[in-house]
């Protein structure tokens, strides 16, 4: 890690209609570094990306976000019998630096192509966003992120509804990512994820730790404390797992 | 074949409602995709009561119209900020308040005959200043889709991403109820209260059948749109039906046309998905 950190958060609590979702986050992210935010649903997770995103002001305490940041929101939201190709969908990043009566150009779509390019699925840009696969569909908004030279990528719930082996090529796409000095954030339930960022930030509706996975998540306080004592022990030494939360994300 | 078109009545009626066509398919691909297609027939049974105002006065339909689609939007709007009243029961309600109102005003000693004009259209009746309000329509309307494309559809593809990349989905919405209302108050002089959605709905879905992306799918739209609409004024010259009724079933018989090439097309694309295609 060098130079100024990418993300800076001290006492930061964030919130909708001056009532705070989540309270006393406190921690740094660098150029090239990964952090995984882990925390049960309806634990503050969508709100603290939001307010890295800049669209809830902190209600307390400070935050600086150093680098243009992009999110890459869950699949699920987006529609799949909408009529648009991957190039389509990963050309709409280019709308915030274009005017308001323009759409993406040329230029832009050659700049889509690239980043579509970029994340293994060149060859596919012209196919339905609907008939990509879900690790595809995942890659697309991925490359949508890039298009706007975003050296912050906010993931949510990247892996989710992934099989093994798209999670293992997104993973190494985020690796690859994190090398080129983007720092990356990616909201996750799965605790095998969040071992691999070199980070890990759990919260429920206020910070529970920061620090390395190897010290965070070897403390089972934490983990209990995060997701409301929902831990048990998989029988036969299998080792420890959640119980998935019930209710839903707003 | 030509037979119909030296007649003036009918050449005013081809035009309007290629015109009104043409705009109202293009638009009806957005009101689609946006699921306002209930939004889009509560409008038009909204105007009603206008309707009926401007033809008891004499004036143009179009005075009567759009103060009553602007009443009929803010009405809705109140009625849905009213607590544990949703957005569906609100428009529903203020739909039939204001069809009922109409019904009311139409039955009444004063109101002109040939009222029923008004429910199912009078498109052989169309003077130039209807001709001149539908071609500037289909300019506003080709204009305002142009500029707005992009960001209807970053925010139609998802709304809650659409905002991270600066893009209001109020606006885009209210933009496009906006040209709706307009689009609505300028067809229903040809098409009727009753009929008019037809032009905003059936092209629309026949069009999503036919192609996978957007710009093909307005094209596609417009031009069905246009050629049923022509359809329906041929069967209506030479059969003797109902002018607006005969458009509204041939917009409609385009979509179930539409339909099983639309079943055609996906078991071909079934066949050679996207990921036999990149090895």
């Amino acid at each position: 890690m060098s130079g100024d950190p990418l993300i800076e958060a001290s006492g930061l609590a964030a919130g909708y209609d001056g009532s705070a979702a989540i309270r006393g986050v406190d921690f740094t992210l660098g150029a090239g570094q990964t952090l995984a935010l882990l925390g049960p649903n309806g634990g503050g997770k969508t709100t603290l990306l939001r307010a890295l995103l800049g669209q809830l002001p902190p209600l307390e305490g400070y935050l600086r976000v150093g680098m243009a940041c992009s999110l890459v929101p869950q699949t699920e939201r987006s529609r799949l019998d909408y009529p648009v190709s991957a190039l389509d969908v990963a050309a709409m990043g280019t709308i915030p630096r274009l005017p308001w009566w323009r759409g993406p150009g040329r230029r832009e779509r050659a700049g889509a192509q690239r980043a579509l390019d970029r994340v293994g699925l060149g060859a596919l840009a012209s196919e339905t966003y609907g008939e990509l696969s879900g690790g595809q569909r995942q890659r697309t908004l991925i490359a949508r992120a890039l298009v706007q030279d975003a050296g912050l990528l906010l993931l949510d719930e990247p892996f989710s509804g992934l099989d093994r082996a798209s999670a293992e090529a997104l993973e190494a796409l985020i690796g690859e990512l994190a090398g080129e000095g983007r720092g990356v954030v990616l909201a996750t339930h799965d605790l095998e994820q969040a071992r691999t960022c070199d980070l890990v930030l759990c919260i429920n509706r206020a910070q529970v730790a920061f620090g390395p996975p190897a010290e965070v998540l070897a403390d089972l306080g934490v983990l209990e404390a995060t997701y409301g004592g929902a831990i048990v022990e998989i029988p036969g030494g299998g080792g420890r797992a959640i119980l998935p939360p019930h209710h839903h994300d707003h | 074949m030509l037979e119909p078109l030296q007649q003036p009545f009918m050449q005013r009626a081809l035009a309007e409602v290629v015109l009104v066509g043409v705009a109202g398919g293009a638009l009806g691909c957005w009101v689609v995709h946006y699921g306002f297609a209930y939004a889009a027939e509560s409008l038009a049974h909204s105007l009603f009561p206008g309707l009926v105002v401007a033809a008891i006065a004499g004036v143009p339909l179009l005075l009567g119209a759009a103060p009553a689609a602007l009443l009929a939007a803010l009405a809705i709007a109140l009625a849905a900020s009213v607590a544990r009243v949703g957005r569906g029961a609100a428009v529903a309600v203020v739909v039939t308040t204001m069809f009922g109102l109409g019904v009311l005003l139409a039955l009444s000693p004063r109101s002109p005959p040939g009222i029923d004009s008004l429910l199912f259209g009078d498109v052989f009746g169309v003077g130039d200043g209807d001709l001149l309000a539908a071609a500037l329509l289909v300019l506003l309307v080709g204009v305002a889709l142009r500029l707005l494309h992009a960001r209807l559809l970053a925010v139609g593809f998802d709304r809650g991403a659409a905002r991270a990349l600066g893009v209001s989905s109020t606006f885009a919405e209210i933009a496009l109820l906006a040209l709706l209302a307009v689009a609505t108050v300028v067809a229903v002089q040809g098409l009727g209260n009753l009929l008019v959605v037809a032009v905003f709905v059936a092209p629309a879905a026949a069009a999503r059948q036919l192609s996978d992306r957007m710009v093909p799918q307005l094209g596609i739209a417009a031009a069905l749109a246009a050629l049923a609409a022509l359809a329906g004024l041929y069967l209506s010259y030479y059969a003797g039906t109902a002018g607006g009724a005969s458009v509204a079933l041939a917009l409609v018989a385009a979509y179930l046309l539409a339909l099983p090439l639309g079943a055609l097309r996906r078991r071909r694309s079934e066949i050679a998905p996207p990921e036999a295609r990149i090895a």
